[in-house]
């Protein structure tokens, strides 16, 4: 499906991302885990198209897309939702999912301008499948709301209806849980199991709650400093020697 | 909104406006009716630079530069190869200037508007390349460009002094059917998916982006847009006025749109066109400041004393509503 070969990101004389590979398969859910700092979310800006890798290659189903210009990739079916929440403030719920839809909707600058029937055709039928996604995601009620009014949980929803909008199979998500109670994250868990089904997704996933990782996650793979330092079952990553000391420091202390 | 919704809606507004533009006009004096004008002209220019830098959030100072590229089009149109003769003053017109001309106002209107949205397209490309402050900046440099290069080229633009006896076909109808034209086309834009996607650029560039829109194309767009109409509006300026010169469209032009603009509040056509006839209706207004005659308790009028007064009554409607009158929300949302 996706597949990192080699990538290297350096800001200036800081590497951000150390000579990353992986690989992730159809269907999957696959974690991106790490410590503060170790490049999670520049793996997610390099597979976007937001930053251009220094070295190395992107692959999604098989076609090289380093580097290419990030509405060309969501064109390709690769969608992302944004660490701090990111949605356009001014619109409704209901907007902000109809962006997703921008490419989608078959009508050109004419006619719209001047109104041509296909113009109300178009909009009519996005609206319907716009509030499909939103009652997926239980938002249906809210869809007229101004987006930024709604509860935190709420929002990172709306980010994730948005993203599905733009009909993609690779979905990344970055942090969906963060800010969640135990209660709210367990329900995301829940609707991330409904949408894979519902959507044919893959989802690659950045996260800190380990329990929402072991819960919704197939494989991990834990970055420190730009390096991947485990690979595998998130059931196994809790007993890594060195993911424990990425995360709590080195307990080694001689004499 | 439904077609059948929009369209009756569509069909009602411009008859009951219609209706009121030929009952003004044969009922109000020469002089309301000159101001009215001016203002559908300035209408037409708000609303179409709410375009860029109200839905689409681009800080851009260019619209002195395509009202006058419209207003020039259009003068050089109009005029017949005699009256060129007689018109250019300060040097013999090239060639090709004196030959070119058009009768049908309309068609010169058109013309104007798509030269100005030609030269808009090939400002596109190195003009989006910055945002914010630098955007401000390189758009305020074309408006410069624009009058030093009518300035110095007197065999193409008659230099300062300008061009007069420009033929006024725009006359108060006209003008005012234009305005209706140019409000429901820009109603269009921003109430599609381009107008959702320059309100996503404005609230989140990367975010929109990331939705797949391609934000350099959007911006192109909304600014492509956005100078047709200001060409359009430099030609009816051109034609009700008579006469033209480079300093009708230095940047104090640009200024007073975008007083209105925020005034009316950033991203609202409603908005833009409610603070045009407050700007433009209060300035003429408060003319009789300037009156010597002009007395209040015991105070009289000083010229420029109208400016003074109309500059503390922006300053306390800014205070009271500081995201302008109607914020980015057009009147007919207010209640929600």
């Amino acid at each position: 499906m996706i597949e990192l070969k080699n990538v290297t990101m350096k800001f200036g004389g800081v590497v951000a991302i150390n000579n990353l590979s992986f690989k992730v398969s159809l269907g999957e859910t696959f974690g991106l885990i790490g410590p503060n700092g170790a490049g999670k979310t520049t793996v997610f800006n390099i597979i976007t198209g937001h930053y251009k890798p220094t070295n190395g290659k992107v692959f999604f189903k098989n076609e090289d897309i380093t580097g290419k210009s990030p509405d060309y990739i969501v064109k390709l079916g690769i969608a992302r939702t944004f660490q701090n929440i990111r949605l356009f403030g001014s619109m409704s719920v209901l907007e902000n999912v109809l962006i997703g839809f921008h490419n989608h909707m078959d009508y050109s600058f004419f006619e719209a301008l001047f109104r041509f029937p296909k113009f109300f055709k178009e909009e009519e039928r996005f609206k319907k499948e716009a509030l499909l996604i939103l009652k997926i995601l239980g938002l249906e009620k809210k869809a007229n709301y101004k987006a930024t009014s709604l509860s935190y949980g709420e929002q990172r929803k709306v980010e994730i209806a948005r993203a599905l909008a733009t009909s993609p199979s690779l979905l990344l998500l970055d942090e969906p849980a963060a800010g969640m109670n135990p209660k709210e994250s367990d329900e995301l868990a829940n609707i991330l199991d409904i949408i894979k089904k519902e959507f044919d997704l893959t989802i690659l996933l950045i996260e800190h709650d380990m329990k929402f990782v072991q819960k919704v996650c197939n494989r991990v793979l834990v970055l420190d400093y730009g390096k991947t330092i485990f690979e595998g079952k998130p059931s196994d990553m809790l007993k890594d020697e060195k993911v424990i000391k990425a995360y709590l420091g080195d307990f080694d202390v001689e004499s | 909104m439904s077609a059948k919704k929009y369209f009756s809606l569509i069909a009602l507004i411009t008859v009951l406006y219609v209706a009121f533009l030929f009952l003004t006009n044969a009922s109000l004096d020469f002089y309301t009716i000159t101001v009215l004008s001016n203002i559908y002209i300035f209408v037409i220019l708000a609303v179409s630079y709410n375009l860029i830098n109200g839905v689409t959030g681009q800080f851009s100072l260019e619209p002195n530069g395509f009202v006058a590229i419209g207003a020039y089009v259009t003068a050089l149109l109009i005029l017949t190869p005699g009256e060129k003769l007689d018109a250019f003053t300060l040097a013999k017109p090239l060639d090709f200037i004196a030959a070119i001309h058009i009768g049908n106002p309309y068609l010169v209107l058109v013309i104007s508007g798509v030269v100005s949205s030609l030269v808009a397209l090939t400002l596109a490309f190195p003009v989006f390349r910055v945002r914010g402050d630098y955007l401000a900046i390189v758009t305020l440099g074309f408006g410069l460009i624009i009058r030093f290069i009518l300035i110095n080229n007197p065999q193409i633009s008659n230099g300062s002094s300008g061009i007069s006896g420009i033929d006024d076909f725009a006359n108060y109808i006209m003008v005012g059917v234009v305005a209706l034209i140019t409000v429901i086309l820009v109603y269009n834009i921003v109430y599609s998916k381009f107008g959702r996607a320059m309100k996503a650029v404005r609230d989140d560039e990367d975010a929109a982006l990331a939705m797949g829109v391609n934000t350099m194309k959007i911006k192109t767009l909304a600014f492509v847009s956005s100078a047709f109409f200001e060409g359009m509006a430099g030609g009816l300026l051109a034609s009700s006025i008579g006469s033209i010169s480079p300093d009708q469209f230095s940047f104090m032009l640009t200024f007073q749109l975008l007083v209105i603009i925020v005034l009316g509040g950033l991203g609202s056509i409603s908005g833009s066109i409610i603070a045009t006839f407050l700007v433009m209706g209060g300035m003429e207004i408060l003319r009789v400041l300037d009156d010597r005659n002009f007395e209040f308790l015991g105070l009289h009028g000083v010229p420029g004393l109208r400016m003074v007064v109309f500059s503390v009554l922006l300053i306390v409607i800014m205070i009271f509503a500081r995201r302008g009158l109607l914020g980015d929300k057009e009147i007919w949302e207010l209640k929600k």
